[in-house]
């Protein structure tokens, strides 16, 4: 097995659109800084952290609106990438085969698609874990709940008050634990990160993890294996 | 604003993890509230208001007998009016509570509160929001058992009674106290006060209000405001005073062991993610990959 040589041109496979990488770093950016806003509050040896955004008021206030960034740019991602992340047959036979993905053995693996199921869970979880902390948010934030309440003709209890500021540190936690995950296994498996930076992947990148996503690429190119006729 | 009282030592500090200088133990003061010499005059409400400084807006006569309709950032203490036909003695009663915030010796809003400081419990049971820590967050609302902070939309910052902590620091009573034309509040220490209680609560019972009693409600481990009531035993008849007010267990959860669950989830999070990588190193792309994606592009594969 030899490795990868620095300096040596690779095929680059386009991976992802400027746009769609604008669009993720809007959504990285506002979930690190709802992370230090949101984790100040959760734990008092952690309020230091609203020093960054200049006090504890600033870093309250902020908090929600960045809440609203982050919904709206989640929202583009998901709809630009909900298709591709659909559950397929090969996603179970993936998951059953968990131990030999952390072992990185790619060879014991079915073909991949654009997203592997992991990449899938990641997906779906951030999708519900956004939006419920959203509503639980609104829920946490005494301006934002006034407009709804007058917005919505309602009266949010006291109780269901306190079970949003549950729910919405709950989903924090697991939302973080996820997003863990997600920088990690792009820090991993190496040669990912190019794909949200340059917006390209190497072939052999593509063809390690995601050989069916690449079979589909090439089968797009001009000058690419055309189908048989 | 309210402001930290240095004359008193503190007895619990909102958000601080390190111990607290040791405080002299301090003698615990109380006001009693009888609600049965409340005549409902409402001088304890512009004693409040004078000694404060707070202005409530003007608001619409909407045709009882509270005003201001609620507790606000401009207005601590509110009677609250409740008209009851009691059936066993077959008369109206006019039950008037003087509202406001309890200061109870386990205070929620103190144990919801994210702000190093913005609540303390002085060692004589007083618990005090300080603005100046205050960040106007909101979580001091759910916290509290009793509905009694209120968030100022002009400052946004956290307001409710003091239990005139100034005055008391240069040892006077609640301007409330001092206000009161029937003594139905009075202020001393919390022994004193259950003393005055016990006498009150026996003349009741003389008069026939066979479940009058004093309400300092266990599940707050007691108040440093305390209600004698005529009826005991129906607390919610007065304008919904809370049966066993207790810090809700939703509380409990999301500011006790939650807290430490949920950073213990994230550290093993992270710490798979390095023992991983020690383990099982860097995911590489091969040589052969590459080749093997050229020969796809080419045709070959």
């Amino acid at each position: 097995m030899t490795e990868h040589r620095d300096g040596e041109a690779h095929m680059q496979v386009p991976r992802y659109s400027g746009s769609a990488r604008i669009n993720h770093w809007i959504v990285a950016v506002s979930f690190v800084l709802l992370m230090i806003s949101g984790l100040a509050l959760f734990h008092p040896s952690l309020f230091w952290l609203t020093g960054l955004f200049g006090g504890g008021p600033t870093a309250r206030w902020v908090h929600p609106w960045l809440g609203v960034v982050l919904v709206v740019g989640f929202l583009g991602l998901f709809l630009r990438f909900f298709a591709a992340n659909l559950p397929e047959r090969t996603d179970w036979v993936w998951l059953a085969r968990l131990r030999h993905v952390l072992a990185g053995r790619e060879e014991y693996l079915p073909e991949v698609g654009k997203y592997n199921a992991g990449q899938k869970f990641v997906f779906w979880a951030q999708a519900v874990l956004v939006m419920v902390m959203f509503v639980t948010g609104i829920g946490l934030w005494p301006a934002g709940l006034a407009y709804f309440e007058e917005l919505l003709g309602f009266k949010a209890t006291i109780d269901q008050r306190r079970m949003a500021a549950v729910i919405h540190a709950g989903s924090a936690v697991l939302t973080i634990a996820i997003w863990i995950i997600h920088v990690y296994a792009a820090i991993w498996v190496r040669g990912t990160i190019s794909a949200m930076t340059r917006g390209t992947v190497t072939g052999g990148w593509a063809w390690r993890h995601h050989r069916k996503w690449l079979r589909k690429e090439i089968g797009k190119e001009p000058g690419g294996p055309q189908p048989a006729e | 604003m309210s402001q930290l009282q240095p004359a008193f030592g503190l007895s619990k500090r909102s958000a601080t993890t390190a111990a607290l200088p040791a405080a002299k133990p301090a003698v615990q003061v109380a006001k009693l509230i009888d609600v049965s010499k409340c005549i409902g005059c409402k001088a304890c409400q512009v004693a409040c208001m004078e000694w404060n400084d707070l202005r409530q807006d003007i608001e619409e006569n909407v045709g009882v007998y509270e005003n201001p309709h609620d507790l606000s950032p401009n207005a601590w203490t509110l009677m609250r009016f409740t008209e009851w036909e009691n059936p066993e003695r077959g008369q109206l009663e006019w039950l008037i509570r003087k509202d406001g915030c309890m200061h109870c010796q386990d205070p929620g809003c103190l144990k919801a509160c994210p702000a190093p400081g913005a609540i303390v419990q002085y060692s004589n049971g007083i618990v005090d929001f300080i603005s100046a820590n205050c960040i106007g967050c909101g979580y001091c609302v759910k916290g509290c058992p009793f509905n009694s902070p209120r968030i100022s939309t002009a400052d946004n910052k956290a307001y409710k009674c003091t239990l005139c902590s100034d005055r008391v620091a240069v040892g006077q009573g609640p301007a409330c106290a001092k206000a009161c034309p029937t003594k139905a509040i009075t202020f001393g220490t919390k022994d004193d006060m259950k003393k005055l209680a016990a006498e009150r609560v026996e003349d009741l019972k003389e008069r026939g209000y066979s479940k009058a009693g004093l309400y300092d409600p266990p599940g707050v481990q007691g108040t440093h405001v305390m209600y004698v009531l005529h009826h005991l035993d129906k607390p919610a008849l007065y304008a919904g005073l809370a049966e066993n007010p207790r810090i809700s267990p939703l509380v409990e959860v999301w500011k006790g062991a939650g807290k430490y669950a949920g950073l213990a989830l994230l550290g093993i999070t992270a710490a798979f993610g390095v023992v991983h990588h020690l383990l099982a190193g860097a995911n590489r792309v091969t040589e052969e990959d590459e080749e093997n994606a050229e020969k796809l592009r080419g045709g070959g594969a």
